[in-house]
């Protein structure tokens, strides 16, 4: 069963594709997080929380968040 | 009800007035801007309450027809020739996207060489892209079945777009008595639209135009094609409702003197006007000829084809040609039928249809039994 | 920075790691929050966030072909306004292919006709969907599939064009550019076409890992450094007035920029001067240099 003209009535179902699988480096946040939410504002899956939280069902392992830490607070790390 | 004396351009202006569509995007080109200029008169004279988009080119035309339609509003556009080449890819997406637009197509000639007068090539090369395509013989059948059409298309179970064909000039631009409807008896026979399938609102979220797949791309083709075949049966329906209320009847086809015919024309549009009337006069030397006009061209009606041509010898007339091949309606009615059929090119760019033409062509059709496709008023 | 903590575009779309695609789109969706109507225009955007049966999108969303979102829009506002619902943001996205080149009629149209609609071009400066083609948004020097550097060839050898004047010649009341690695600047510029009455324009260079060839980490490293160099400024035209919204703090050669990404790397010294005269000719324009 298809929907007709492929539309899809299931808004934000890409969830169900858990992209962490992709990831090689794993970002890990440490003490030192100021909570500033720069990394939140640019990951571009949107799955940093506003807590600083990382959703690794979603990360793809790309490093922005890292890289943009003004306080080194987050490492990359070989899975 | 009242009856004006007017174009089928104009017939086709007053039904979509009385359609009352919300959005109207059109770009104009030649013979269908008599349609374009129509609706937008009765919209500066407050006779049509309908947001107007002067785009800037056909394919435009059709985007914003989907994007109306898509967020779940009545649509109307109208095109010709270039025009409608021109959104052809637009045209294949509005049917992919099951949006229920109607369009109405004045049939006109392609390049090249340019010419702006009538054949059927322009909505003949569109037959491949999910659209149910009707072919109007008269200004009034031309009414009618705009309205019909909403119906059909907006059903929904069906939701396929649909386009209503008028030979340009010949209908567009010449004037015959037309019964118009009142508001009230339109209101009676096609209910406001209502969206089942697509609307795009931010308090129903959906997303129309996804990606397809090769795990999914045939069974979304294969039910555009069911939906094509639902709406034959659903057509027949709204013509005889349609009939019943109004007392003018549409079907798939139209039988003329074809009971006891030994040879049958089959032909689309206004041309066969001109072909009832050499029936008749065929009928009065004795010769046993008929028509049958074919009025829905997709989806294709095989099986009322089947029935109705019995064992006569079948003589396919085609405004139209797939270069290298044959005519259009010739290769289809070839393909469903077991009959001997004779196929005959003629009319393209406007070249006259006379009734001496249409005598050879049965002449033709009785003293040959060769399969070759034959051009019908060629100059030596 | 005051951010809409929902998120429009879900995690799971097909992007690649570091897409500066989904990055902007993420920010712009959140500055114009839940009432909104979405267009895209075929490009990565499309491909990666609805491969049916799935979507990214959280709001209503269409996409119909790659050359007509603007059209497909303005059939969407005039129904949105036939229904009464004139307060529904209607925005478009289209990549650079599907805005500067093949999307260019229907996009003048859409402006000329005053359709109060927002157009957000994610300009990577290339066809990155189809594999990394030259468009006429891409930048002089860049080796892309169509433009390979050579030995008889130096990549691009045409400036790219310049889109935001362009729109801005059609009198649109709001015309920007932006970068996602400035999301404040750029959120406050789709708030403020949100707020215009009209058409509005953003043009958003949005650096690409895959297609210009640098480290995924590095795309809001890449957009600093444009903006820092001169190369990508930010300003923004509000009914006419021009703004520089965000002028660098400390102004960098190209070559620094330049340097960072496999497209230019081919480049000499000469190449680069020119790239330099062209940025700076630019900035005076604008009125960044003296």
């Amino acid at each position: 069963m298809v929907s007709i003209g492929a539309a899809v009535k299931d808004p934000g179902s890409t969830r169900k594709n858990k992209t962490g699988s992709w990831r090689t480096f794993k970002p890990t946040k440490s003490e030192k997080c100021i909570q500033c939410g720069i990394c939140y504002n640019f990951c571009p899956e949107g799955c940093i929380s506003q807590e600083i939280e990382i959703d690794y069902d979603y990360c793809k392992g790309c490093g922005i968040c890292a890289e943009e830490c003004p306080v080194k607070a987050i490492s990359m790390e070989r899975e | 009800m009242v009856v004006k004396v007017i174009s089928s351009a104009e017939a086709i202006s007053e039904a979509v007035k009385l359609a009352k569509p919300n959005v109207i995007p059109v770009y104009p080109i030649t013979p269908q801007t008599k349609i374009s200029e129509k609706l937008a008169d009765y919209i500066a004279n407050g006779e049509l309450d309908a947001n107007y988009i002067r785009v800037e080119s056909e394919h435009s035309a059709m985007s914003a027809a989907i994007g109306a339609s898509g967020t779940g509003v009545r649509v109307f556009t109208a095109t010709s020739s270039q025009g409608l080449s021109y959104m052809h890819e637009i045209v294949y997406a509005a049917a992919g996207m099951r949006m229920p637009i109607v369009m109405a197509d004045a049939n006109r000639a392609i390049s090249s060489p340019i010419n702006i007068w009538n054949d059927q090539q322009d909505s003949l090369s569109e037959r491949d892209s999910g659209w149910i395509q009707i072919y109007a013989e008269t200004g009034q059948e031309a009414f009618d079945t705009i309205l019909q059409a909403y119906k059909v298309t907006e059903n929904p179970d069906i939701c396929v777009p649909t386009m209503v064909c008028v030979d340009g000039f010949i209908l567009t631009h010449t004037v015959d008595p037309v019964s118009i409807l009142t508001q009230e008896e339109v209101d009676s026979f096609l209910p406001p639209f209502k969206p089942v399938n697509a609307y795009l609102d931010p308090a129903d979220p959906m997303s129309l135009g996804t990606l397809a797949d090769p795990d999914y791309y045939l069974e979304i083709r294969k039910d555009l094609d069911d939906a094509m075949q639902r709406s034959l049966p659903l057509i027949e329906e709204v013509g005889k409702e349609f009939g019943d209320k109004f007392g003018r009847y549409y079907g798939l086809l139209e039988e003329y003197k074809t009971e006891d015919a030994d040879i049958i024309l089959i032909a689309m549009g206004s041309i066969c006007g001109t072909i009832k009337e050499v029936i008749d006069q065929q009928r009065e030397n004795g010769v046993k000829v008929g028509l049958l006009r074919v009025r829905v061209y997709r989806p294709f009606p095989k099986e009322a084809i089947i029935n109705a041509v019995g064992d006569a010898k079948l003589a396919v007339l085609d405004k139209d040609i797939s270069l290298g091949s044959g005519g259009a309606l010739y290769l289809d009615t070839k393909s469903v039928v077991s009959n001997e059929v004779h196929g005959f090119i003629l009319g393209l760019g406007g070249r006259d249809v006379t009734p001496s033409d249409i005598v050879e062509i049965i002449e033709k059709t009785e003293s040959t039994s060769s399969d070759e496709i034959k051009w019908i008023g060629l100059r030596e | 920075m005051d951010i809409d903590a929902k998120e429009y575009l879900a995690p799971g779309h097909r992007g690649c790691a570091g897409c500066g695609a989904t990055m902007a789109v993420r920010l712009v969706l959140k500055a114009l929050g839940s009432n909104t109507v979405a267009v895209s225009a075929t490009g990565c955007l499309e491909v990666i966030t609805t491969p049916y049966p799935e979507t990214s999108w959280e709001i209503p969303w269409i996409h119909v072909a790659f050359e007509n979102a603007s059209a497909v829009a303005s059939g969407v506002e005039e129904a949105l306004r036939s229904q009464g619902k004139e307060d529904v943001n209607i925005v478009v996205f289209g990549g650079d292919g599907g805005t500067t080149d093949i999307g260019m009629q229907s996009l003048s149209g859409a402006m000329e006709r005053q359709q109060n609609i927002i157009y957000v071009c994610y300009d990577n400066e290339a066809y990155m969907n189809t594999g990394i083609q030259r468009s006429s948004s891409t930048p002089f020097g860049a080796s892309t599939t169509t433009t390979p550097a050579g030995t008889q060839s130096f990549g691009e050898t045409k400036p790219k064009k310049n889109m935001a004047m362009i729109m801005a010649a059609h009198g649109i009341p709001y015309v920007a550019t932006a970068c996602a690695s400035y999301p404040q600047d750029l959120m406050n510029k789709v708030k403020k076409a949100a707020e215009t009455k009209g058409p509005a324009y953003i043009h958003i260079l949005q650096p690409c890992a895959t297609g210009w060839g640098y480290d995924p980490a590095k795309t809001v490293k890449l957009g600093k450094l444009a903006v820092e160099s001169n190369s990508w400024i930010l300003y923004e035209i509000d009914h006419g007035k021009v703004n520089i919204t965000q002028k660098p703090a400390n102004k960098i050669p190209v070559v620094d920029y330049l340097s960072q990404q496999k497209r230019f790397r081919h480049l000499d010294e000469k190449h680069i001067q020119i790239i330099q005269d062209f940025v700076d000719q630019q900035s005076k324009e604008l009125g960044l240099l003296e």
